[in-house]
């Protein structure tokens, strides 16, 4: 006892870890159920439908298949980095959601940094310091299979990951510039106020170019369509992960997706004004909208409940209306609804850029190697590097003129 | 000397990297054998034979209508081009003359079954490339026109709807209607692809100025169908040769003088607009009454109220049904054009019930051909593109 009450920062700390991880797994599962939904729904067909209602209990039937399949280690595999590949993969991309702050630093009724595991002075050199490492979960993944798939999956995606590494980081120095910290927090807060009394000081409107950089860079960083060489499913088969099988894919498959949420974030806090919301304060309304969000997707499953579902889909589908009632209605509680109003804003907006990223996936055709490369070496990199230059300028001139 | 990369390791450092036969984009079980040189390829060697089913020699135990069962199965995405193929050349060393109707109805169904098979196509490809949702989008099309097949002769693929003399049996009421439904929707979705592909930056460099062969390569390797046309030759068998009342429709050869990926690609999407027309022509002609098949006693089996009410009827049905039918010994080659290409059918008559030989030059083995010079120096990528834009059909490929 004397070491929890001596150390009350590691307890909280853990505390908001363990909160985090089971948030952030349940959240991969569902991602994985988003995606192939809205890719359903692109491509005129339904998706996943006949595990659980809407096919919401299709993530868990694919955990329990990917527990129960045969572990194979392909022959002359060096089994210490084949095992080791995974498991860096996913330990990496997950650490990095320690850094972001999913509410404002201090709520009412709540405390102090409570939103966020590690309010870090450096957070953003954390951040990419921790995803640079990531191309070792993917090289090593190549490289230890002893076969040839692979092998030019790790390949490609090396030289990728960090080809756009460099445009990604420098897309980002701009907004580093304006804001003048690396704190994920303080970031945010320098993106408050409106233009024009209703439209958001957000850093996208300065900072569009650089955005558009770091949105390009960071699919291309994350492996995904339409830069999803590494893997590129027709021509290497599975990429990297060709030879995993059983969780050892599973923990690549959720590395991914994490990667998705890290940059998804990022993008968020760096260029959309993080968990601020996009309305000006005296649009107090405004602040009912996740109970009214939630009510409403409360009426449309009860809708659901009652006329489409069948059998256990509707014993499943009471369970999640009451579910999104019970939630929405303590919204209404002048306190839940203080401390809703970050992270819904931050969620929401990290949600619509995964929509986002879920419908390039769905429309684009893949790039080949070599223009992926020319691409993030010749375009993405001089105009990060432009807009970078353009940034200082702007904001040194003031300076500049007072001196002359 | 300079050091460079390739003296350090020594030039000859290649790796070899067996694609397929089981691969997501090798079409079924095609087997390339790569010489890489990092990403480049060195060298390409295409190996068949992993979906031989022996259909040929197959056909030599086989009366000359049983045949068309088997002809269904050899290019899988086009089994009415290969039942047409093959019966004209059955009807060629016959000297059956095919009633009017028939011969219209023929022309209207190849053609869906070019439609079917390039929007398979297109599909296909755009998926190999990494755009997914124009697969879906173009197996939905086909399907509606598979459903007009299933409503002819109740089988989706498998139709064996032509036979010797004519057609299996007169087509359901209302069909035309079906068929006016998919004439009228398909174009719209045409265009929803190619709103999703063809000005597509991506898209384009994927394709233009990969995978090119010239004119004059592709005549010497004997390619043909939209291989032939992609490179600037307008040779189509319905244009040069006409069969089955070709002469009597108003179309034109698509070609494409590029010769690369992207050009067999607008020549394969303009061909099946070119289709369409051709269907929309047949529709007219077709009169709605006629017989449906020729009328040749103890070869074409007479019909069922025949059969039920006279001697002679009762007696061909029997011995054709049983025994076949015997046609003058002789050799015939029909061509006609299938999706792929020219499909040639070779056959061979000792005089007796059975063929003596059949035998089917596949534009997709002759295609296939090509791949070495369409791929070699390219880099791995591209061979997907390139295996995509032959066209091939495997069970065609082996027979």
């Amino acid at each position: 006892m004397d070491f929890i009450t001596q150390h009350p920062v590691l307890v909280v700390s853990l505390a908001k870890i363990v909160g985090l991880m089971f948030v952030l797994m349940t959240t991969l599962a569902y991602l994985s159920w988003f995606e192939r939904k809205v890719i359903a729904h692109i491509q005129s067909r339904w998706g996943p439908y006949y595990v659980g209602a809407h096919g919401l209990l299709q993530p868990l039937a694919d955990g329990v298949k990917f527990l129960f399949k045969e572990d194979l280690t392909p022959p002359g595999a060096d089994r210490f980095v084949y095992i080791l590949a995974p498991m860096l993969a996913l330990t990496l991309a997950m650490t990095t959601l320690a850094l972001i702050p999913f509410g404002p630093p201090s709520v009412q009724w709540l405390g102090e940094s409570t939103l966020i595991v590690a309010d870090s002075s450096i957070g953003l050199m954390f951040v990419f310091a921790i995803t640079s490492i990531g191309v070792y979960g993917v090289a090593l993944a190549g490289w230890s299979s002893n076969s040839k798939y692979p092998l030019l999956g790790g390949l490609r995606s090396s030289a990728q990951m960090i080809s756009y590494e460099v445009a990604l980081t420098l897309a980002v120095v701009g907004v580093v510039l304006l804001s003048g910290t690396l704190n994920f927090n303080e970031m945010i807060q320098s993106q408050s106020g409106y233009y024009l009394h209703f439209v958001p000081r957000w850093n996208v409107v300065p900072q569009i170019v650089g955005f558009l950089c770091y949105f390009m860079s960071a699919v291309a960083e994350t492996n995904r369509a339409p830069f999803d060489l590494p893997e590129g499913e027709t021509e290497l088969v599975g990429g990297f992960h060709t030879e995993y099988s059983s969780f050892k894919f599973a923990m690549f498959f959720m590395a991914e997706y994490a990667n998705m949420i890290t940059v998804s974030c990022l993008a968020t806090i760096l260029f959309f004004g993080g968990w601020l919301s996009p309305f000006p304060e005296s649009w107090t309304f405004m602040r009912y909208l996740p109970p009214v969000g939630l009510l409403a997707l409360a009426v449309y499953l009860a809708y659901d409940t009652v006329v489409l579902a069948r059998g256990i889909a509707r014993i499943q589908l009471i369970v999640v209306t009451a579910g999104a009632l019970v939630i929405g209605l303590a919204c209404l509680h002048p306190v839940v609804l203080a401390i809703i109003q970050g992270p819904f804003w931050f969620l929401l907006k990290v949600g619509l850029i995964m929509f986002f990223y879920v419908w390039t996936r769905a429309t684009l055709p893949r790039l080949r190697y070599d223009q992926l490369m020319s691409f993030g070496w010749k375009f993405l990199l001089p105009v990060a590097l432009a807009n970078l230059v353009i940034t200082a300028l702007v904001k040194v001139w003031p300076m500049l003129v007072n001196h002359g | 000397m300079s050091t460079t990369i390739e003296t350090a390791i020594g030039a000859a450092q290649t790796m070899v990297l067996n694609m397929g036969p089981q691969h997501p984009s090798t079409h079924g079980v095609l087997r390339v054998v790569l010489e890489l040189n990092g990403e480049l390829v060195a060298k390409a060697e295409p190996i068949i034979g992993y979906l031989h089913t022996g259909i040929e020699k197959s056909c030599e135990a086989k009366t000359y209508s049983q045949v068309i069962t088997l002809t269904d199965r050899i290019d899988y995405l086009a089994p009415l081009s290969n039942n047409l193929g093959y019966c004209l050349a059955v009807e060629k060393i016959l000297g059956i003359e095919v009633p009017k109707r028939a011969q219209y109805i023929r022309v209207l169904l190849t053609e869906l079954t070019r439609c079917a098979s390039h929007l398979v196509w297109v599909g296909t490809h755009a998926i190999d490339l990494g755009a997914m949702t124009v697969f879906l989008y173009s197996f939905r099309e086909r399907e509606e026109i598979l459903k007009i097949f299933e409503y002819l002769s109740g089988q989706r693929m498998m139709t064996s709807y032509f036979r010797i003399g004519g057609l299996a049996l007169e087509p359901p009421p209302g069909w035309l209607d079906k068929v006016q439904r998919v004439v009228d929707s398909l174009p719209g979705h045409i265009d929803e692809y190619e709103d999703l592909l063809t000005k597509n930056k991506i898209w384009l460099g994927r394709t233009q100025g990969v995978g090119i062969i010239t004119a004059s390569d592709a005549i010497a390797m004997g390619c043909s169908g939209p291989m032939l046309r992609g490179s600037g030759v307008a040779y189509d068998v319905r244009k040069a040769f006409p069969y089955s009342s070709y002469d009597e429709f108003d179309f034109n050869v698509q070609t494409q003088t590029a010769g690369d990926c992207y050009a067999r690609y607008q020549v394969r999407v303009a061909e099946i607009r070119e289709s369409i027309k051709i269907v929309k022509q047949a529709m007219q002609k077709i009169p709605s009454e006629g017989p449906f098949r020729a009328e040749v006693p103890g070869i074409i089996p007479p019909s069922r109220e025949e059969m039920k009410t006279s001697i002679e009827g009762l007696i061909y049905h029997f011995k054709i049904f049983t025994e076949g039918f015997a046609p003058p010994p002789g050799e015939v080659y029909q061509a006609i054009e299938s999706p792929r290409g020219e499909l040639g059918v070779f056959v061979a008559s000792d005089g007796s019930a059975k063929p003596y030989r059949v035998k089917f030059r596949a534009p997709s083995f002759v295609n296939l051909q090509s791949l070495p010079k369409l791929a070699e120096g390219r880099l791995i990528a591209d061979v997907v593109a390139c295996i995509g834009t032959t066209d091939i059909v495997l069970g065609e490929v082996d027979r």
